[in-house]
């Protein structure tokens, strides 16, 4: 087949930037360790109230510096609303929704992902300095969705 | 360059015929098509139009409400997600697919010189589209579908819109029956001819979405309507996504390859320039079908699915690259072997002398020049890291309004600036005034998603009634709520003009003097030399059905079982 030489060129040149980009996400991903969610366990949304851990939501330490912080996603809003954490933790928040899907969003922080019924989502973050965060819902869950936001205080310890 | 020059089609040049007697009367560039043959593909068009003119309309409420406007009360929608129910369905389902049902039915008989196989099919499909079209309005117009154009589960709509929305996807199945009829029987009369790299295109577009649209046909057949019905008592919301993304990733392809037929095919013919290569062509087209299975890259922060299937669909994302980038050279090498011809010069300047005060030229060089920032903007949501700041957040409608927002939708546009007269034998009204539109579009939508892109990396989120959140005192986001409403509301204000030009054609009395012809540019390379194994359609979806069976195949093995945990939720 006749390809032209200049659209040879082309391609390969794309061949090469394509690699390179892969190549820096790869080692980047690596690098920062990004929180991805991955499968964390299922749970029935009607289980989600009567089910340990979510039958208890709040904060609690896990560890030196450690806290998990969970949570239930419900129309529309988050239980608990406020948490308090102290500044230069890790946390790992486990969320699941009782009703329908919902979106986990934390601006300014690396946290993003969706709370689907049926699912249980874990992601974690370290909070280093003492400053309010929003924790605000990013997926249309019905009406009143707009209302669904909650304060992650981060204080000095 | 060795250029071989060849007509684009094996067909020997028709001679124009005129339609039959009636009032009025024009003449088109394919021998044996009849006004009644174009008549379903005219209405099917005029659907198109009608959504968009809808969608337009909801999208400048939803600009002014991010100036504190809120007009909802007054055109009686009950709430502000009622009405980007409606944007959105009406624009990136309806306006889409009759457009490309239209279309590319034309597109079809020009490259085969004959009508389609079976008028009753292209009339079929226009009804079936236009029936589905008011059934999913009703539902959501009487609020009992306020389920956005994703329609996730457990959120549940009448049944009404779903029966809807698959007869909607049955008008573009039926459109495919009768491009395999059509080649089939044209097969018969030129058993050893190249299929012609329009007609090529156009099926492959086809088959590609029939593939892709068997996600959302299992998903709303098998678990979403029969839930509605009540026969069927939970549905599994993690499973159903991934039903959803199967098919809405590829849908995009579905957008943009009618849009790409015409700028490989016509825009170089409209600026007196070559179709770069019949091979690379065909090439591109087969390759989008290739990348239909990468749709859980849309599900990078989905908690169920499983960590391998991120990766490798993510992975096989970066692919697209490719056929995009080779568009990117074909695409801007035929134009610019027009512009020399026109006797444009220097190593930019030759874009100057582009007919640019033909609207339906402009408005796709336009269209193509946004396109490149929406490409950027997609190689960001594509990287794993980055998406993590702008998942779900105004971010993505920013990037997406420059891509099929504005290079599907004022390519649709322009075309339609020579569309209608085509189809109605009537000259375009007010030629200026479409030249002022297409420009007045690109500004617009350059400053409404610069607006909504910063705000998404500010944290915006996206389907949210921003005036009215409760949070939104904890952050400064003034400045992307003023460009969204300004760019906004002059992208509604071009959305106006347009159809001020459309209406002003349809009625008017001024008829076409010449003969009416698709702008199909002949060829530089091919397709002599193009390899024949591109032709081997069946090949080619078959390879394709087993890259499906792969990748699909090991997300479901990971995920397995189905979880159905969730009844139907109307929240709204
Ligand atoms: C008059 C021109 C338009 C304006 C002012 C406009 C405005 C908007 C705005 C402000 C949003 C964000 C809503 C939110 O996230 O809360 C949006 C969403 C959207 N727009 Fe447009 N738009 C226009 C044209 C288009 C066109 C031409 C298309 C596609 C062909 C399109 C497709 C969409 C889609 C798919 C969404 C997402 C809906 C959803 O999240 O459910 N829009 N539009
Ligand atoms: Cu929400
Ligand atoms: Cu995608």
């Amino acid at each position: 087949m006749h390809v032209d030489k200049r659209e040879k060129r082309v391609m390969q040149i794309t061949v090469v930037v394509l690699g390179v980009a892969i190549g820096a996400l790869v080692l980047s991903m690596t690098a920062s360790h990004k929180s991805l969610p991955e499968p964390a366990g299922r749970i029935r949304p009607e289980d989600v109230r009567v089910t340990a851990p979510f039958d208890n939501p709040g904060v609690r330490q896990v560890g030196e510096n450690e806290y998990e912080v969970v949570m239930i996603a419900q129309a529309w809003e988050w239980v608990p609303n406020r948490v308090e954490i102290p500044a230069g933790s890790h946390v790992t928040f486990k969320v699941t929704s009782v009703d329908v899907i919902h979106g986990f969003r934390v601006p300014d922080t690396d946290l993003n992902a969706m709370v689907i019924p049926g699912q249980i989502t874990e992601v974690d973050v370290d909070f280093d300095e003492a400053r309010d965060f929003t924790l605000l819902c990013h997926e249309y869950c019905g009406i009143g969705h707009h209302r669904m936001g909650a304060d992650i205080v981060i204080v000095e310890n | 360059m060795t250029a071989t020059i060849e007509t684009p089609s094996p067909t020997p040049e028709p001679e124009p015929v005129v339609t039959p007697a009636q009032a009025r009367t024009w003449q088109i560039d394919i021998p044996g098509v009849t006004q009644a043959d174009l008549s379903p593909l005219k209405w099917q068009l005029y659907l198109a139009l009608l959504a968009f003119g809808i969608g337009a309309l909801m999208g400048l409420l939803q600009a002014l409400e991010r100036a504190n406007i809120n007009l909802y009360d007054e055109v009686r929608l009950q709430s502000y997600y009622q009405g980007l129910t409606l944007h959105g369905v009406a624009m990136v389902l309806v306006f889409t697919f009759c457009f490309a049902n239209s279309f590319l039915s034309l597109m079809t008989m020009k490259a085969y010189g004959r009508p389609l196989k079976s008028r009753l099919i292209s009339q079929a499909s226009t009804w079936s589209a236009t029936i589905g079209v008011a059934l999913a309005l009703w539902a959501i117009l009487a609020n009992k579908a306020t389920v956005l154009f994703t329609f996730y589960a457990p959120l549940q709509a009448t049944p009404a819109f779903y029966v809807g929305a698959v007869l909607l996807v049955i008008s573009t199945w039926l459109v495919l029956v009768n491009m395999i009829w059509t080649l089939a029987d044209w097969r018969k009369d030129h058993p050893k001819d190249r299929i012609p790299l329009l007609a090529y295109a156009s099926i492959i577009s086809y088959i590609m979405w029939f593939l892709a649209s068997l996600g959302i046909a299992v998903e709303v057949l098998f678990y979403l309507l029969p839930w509605s019905l009540g026969w069927r008592d939970q549905v599994d919301p993690q499973f159903t996504r991934v039903l959803f993304w199967f098919t809405g990733h590829p849908i995009v392809y579905f957008w943009l390859m009618p849009i790409y037929v015409s700028w490989y095919m016509l825009l170089p013919g409209q600026v007196g320039g070559k179709i770069f290569s019949d091979g690379l062509t065909r090439i591109v087209f087969v390759a989008f079908m290739l990348l239909i299975p990468v749709g859980a890259h849309h599900q990078f922060t989905d908690p169920g699915i499983p960590f391998s299937s991120k990766s490798l669909q993510w992975l096989l994302t970066f692919a697209i690259f490719y056929p995009s980038v080779v568009t990117l050279f074909s695409v801007v090498a035929s134009l610019e072997s027009g512009a020399r011809a026109r006797g444009g010069k220097g190593l930019i300047a030759w874009i100057g002398k582009l007919p640019w005060g033909d609207p339906a030229v402009a408005g796709q060089l336009l269209a193509g020049i946004i396109f490149m920032g929406g490409g950027a903007s997609g190689l960001v949501n594509a990287s794993l890291t980055a998406n993590l700041v702008v998942h779900n957040t105004s971010f993505i409608p920013g990037h997406f309004h420059l891509t099929v927002g504005t290079a599907v939708a004022l390519s649709i546009m322009a075309i339609s600036y020579w569309l209608i007269p085509y189809f109605t034998g009537k000259r375009l009204y007010n030629r200026p005034l479409a030249v002022v539109q297409v420009w007045t579009w690109a500004i617009g939508v350059s400053i409404f998603s610069r607006g909504q892109m910063a705000g998404g990396i500010e944290g915006v989120p996206r389907r949210t009634l921003i005036q009215e959140a409760t949070y939104k005192d904890n952050f400064n986001w003034a400045l992307s709520h003023a460009l969204t409403a300004i760019g906004g509301t002059i992208m509604f204000i071009a959305a106006v003009m347009f159809f001020v030009v459309v209406f002003g054609t349809i009625f008017s009395n001024r008829a076409v003097t010449t003969v009416q012809k698709v702008p199909l540019a002949p060829i530089i390379n091919g397709p002599r030399d193009t390899w024949a194994i591109m032709d081997r359609i069946g090949m080619w979806t078959l390879i394709t059905i087993v890259g499906i069976v792969i990748v699909l195949g090991e997300l479901i093995f990971h995920y397995w079982p189905i979880w159905p945990v969730s009844p139907g939720i109307q929240l709204w």
